[in-house]
């Protein structure tokens, strides 16, 4: 139960509350420059939101058994050259930009592949923004998200399992696409208006962009207003069983660590 | 190579004719995630940089034996390396910095400017004339970044580099730290910019 609230409240934090494009400001690029016909946008979006939950796939494994202090894989190997006890410390963490890059390179080449091959409509559709993903920075943010997750929190207890992982990429590309489908739907409009010349283009797709952010801004603290709804039953459910309360919320930690930069 | 510009050029275009935020419109994520203060914006600016100078002067070093269906690869995996350093040096020496920026400095890896800058001058030119390009368009970047973190931060907080230059009684544009306040501000001067260059060239944009 704890789990799928767990679960819920990753997916609507990603996906609404802490928008990619919105609140991290990840993915502008094409926010900018693609979002102008909303059948694009959506292609655009679909493709991000595939490819994103392959490369958290691969993050998540990659992460959890060769780079973290202590992974398994990582730590095997090099228990050939080294004592058991210095083999148990490998820390390859410092190695994660470039490897999380190749990892993303490689899954967009798989999609595009896999789709030519076995979804010819599909690929007509979207696989020409495929190659455009590889540099899209929606991508690599969530795979740094997954990372600092998984072998940054104190308590192991708290780092995410693949469940969680594939979830909050999932469905931060689904904001990303609700994002960019709003402003392409805003853009055809305003295709019809009267912009002063100097605006037209980026710099008035910026401001409605910060509008609509300030709109998104409505949803802050609805997370946890849904959280404290619903744990009251759950620590009273808790207390009975003696059960050390060890709620395995994450999502704090990550908001009050991306806050502070707004400090 | 006759027609291609000279490093003074190259130097020039960098800082305002082809300023890589305001006419370039590249490395939005960047500019917009870390302008809510001086502070982060001048260390962000430091850190792209320190990656866009060393991954130009590297990829002009090897031009010639770069292979054109791999050299995006190269590229992407030269910058890794060096935002890697960038990102560790930062972690050591300034922990707390490193903490406010987060993921945004490893994000400097998919950021459009640098490979831009590799695909357009460093691959083609010799190393004298990609690292005064590289210097011109991170001294342009730094110049965008700071002048919408002075905006952002004297609106929102009433303070710069932290101190406290309004007077108190001024009420803190909170809106203008958060998001939000980045895409307006952003946007208005992106706004500005054109209207000058509109007015500088009579009317054409």
């Amino acid at each position: 139960m704890n789990y799928l609230i767990d679960i819920f409240l990753i997916s609507l934090s990603a996906a609404i509350i802490n928008n990619f494009i919105f609140y991290y400001f990840v993915g502008c690029c094409p926010f900018i420059g693609v979002s102008r016909r909303v059948d694009m946008a959506f292609g655009m979006g679909c493709a991000v939101t595939f490819v994103i939950t392959i490369a958290a796939f691969l993050s998540w494994g990659i992460t959890t058994m060769v780079l973290m202090p202590g992974a398994p894989l990582s730590s095997f190997i090099a228990g050939f050259f080294v004592s058991k006890e210095s083999a148990a410390t490998v820390d390859l963490i410092a190695l994660s930009y470039i490897v999380y890059i190749f990892a993303i390179a490689f899954s967009v080449q798989f999609v595009e592949m896999y789709m030519r091959k076995f979804f010819p409509a599909l690929y007509k559709s979207f696989g020409v923004f495929l190659p455009l993903i590889t540099t899209n920075c929606a991508i690599l943010f969530a795979c740094l998200t997954i990372m600092s997750n998984v072998a940054g929190v104190e308590n192991p207890a708290d780092a995410w399992d693949l469940g969680r992982s594939l979830v909050f990429s999932f469905f931060g590309g689904v904001g990303f696409t609700i994002a960019i489908v709003i402003m392409a739907g805003i853009r055809e409009e305003l295709d019809l208006c009267d912009i002063p010349e100097p605006f037209k283009g980026a710099a008035i797709t910026l401001i409605i962009g910060g509008i609509i952010s300030l709109a998104f801004m409505g949803f802050t603290g609805v997370d946890s207003g849904i959280r404290n709804a619903i744990t009251p039953v759950q620590e009273a459910a808790m207390l009975e069983s003696v059960v050390p309360v060890q709620t395995a919320m994450v999502e704090p930690n990550l908001q009050q660590k991306i806050r502070g930069i707004n400090d | 190579m006759a027609d291609q510009p000279t490093a003074s050029e190259r130097f020039i275009q960098g800082i305002l004719p082809e300023n890589p935020v305001y006419r370039q419109l590249l490395g939005l994520c960047s500019t917009l995630a870390v302008t809510n203060g001086m502070k982060s914006a001048i260390t962000m600016a430091c850190s792209v940089a320190f990656v866009l100078i060393c991954a130009n002067v590297a990829i002009s070093m090897i031009r010639d034996l770069l292979k054109p269906h791999l050299r995006i690869v190269v590229f992407t995996l030269i910058i890794a390396a060096f935002v890697t350093i960038a990102d560790r040096v930062l972690a050591a020496y300034f922990y707390q910095m490193s903490k406010t920026l987060g993921p945004y400095i490893p994000l400097i890896i998919v950021n459009c400017i640098i490979i831009c800058r590799c695909e357009v001058c460093a691959s083609k030119q010799s190393v004298f004339i990609a690292a005064s390009d590289a210097l011109g368009q991170s001294l342009g970047f730094g110049l965008a970044l700071s002048s919408i973190a002075v905006i952002r931060e004297i609106l929102g907080t009433g303070s710069l580099f932290g101190i406290h230059i309004l007077p108190a009684s001024w009420p803190d544009w909170v809106i203008m730290v958060l998001p939000p306040g980045a895409f307006i501000t952003l946007g208005l001067l992106l706004g500005f910019v054109n209207w000058l260059a509109m007015r500088k060239s009579g009317g054409k944009i």
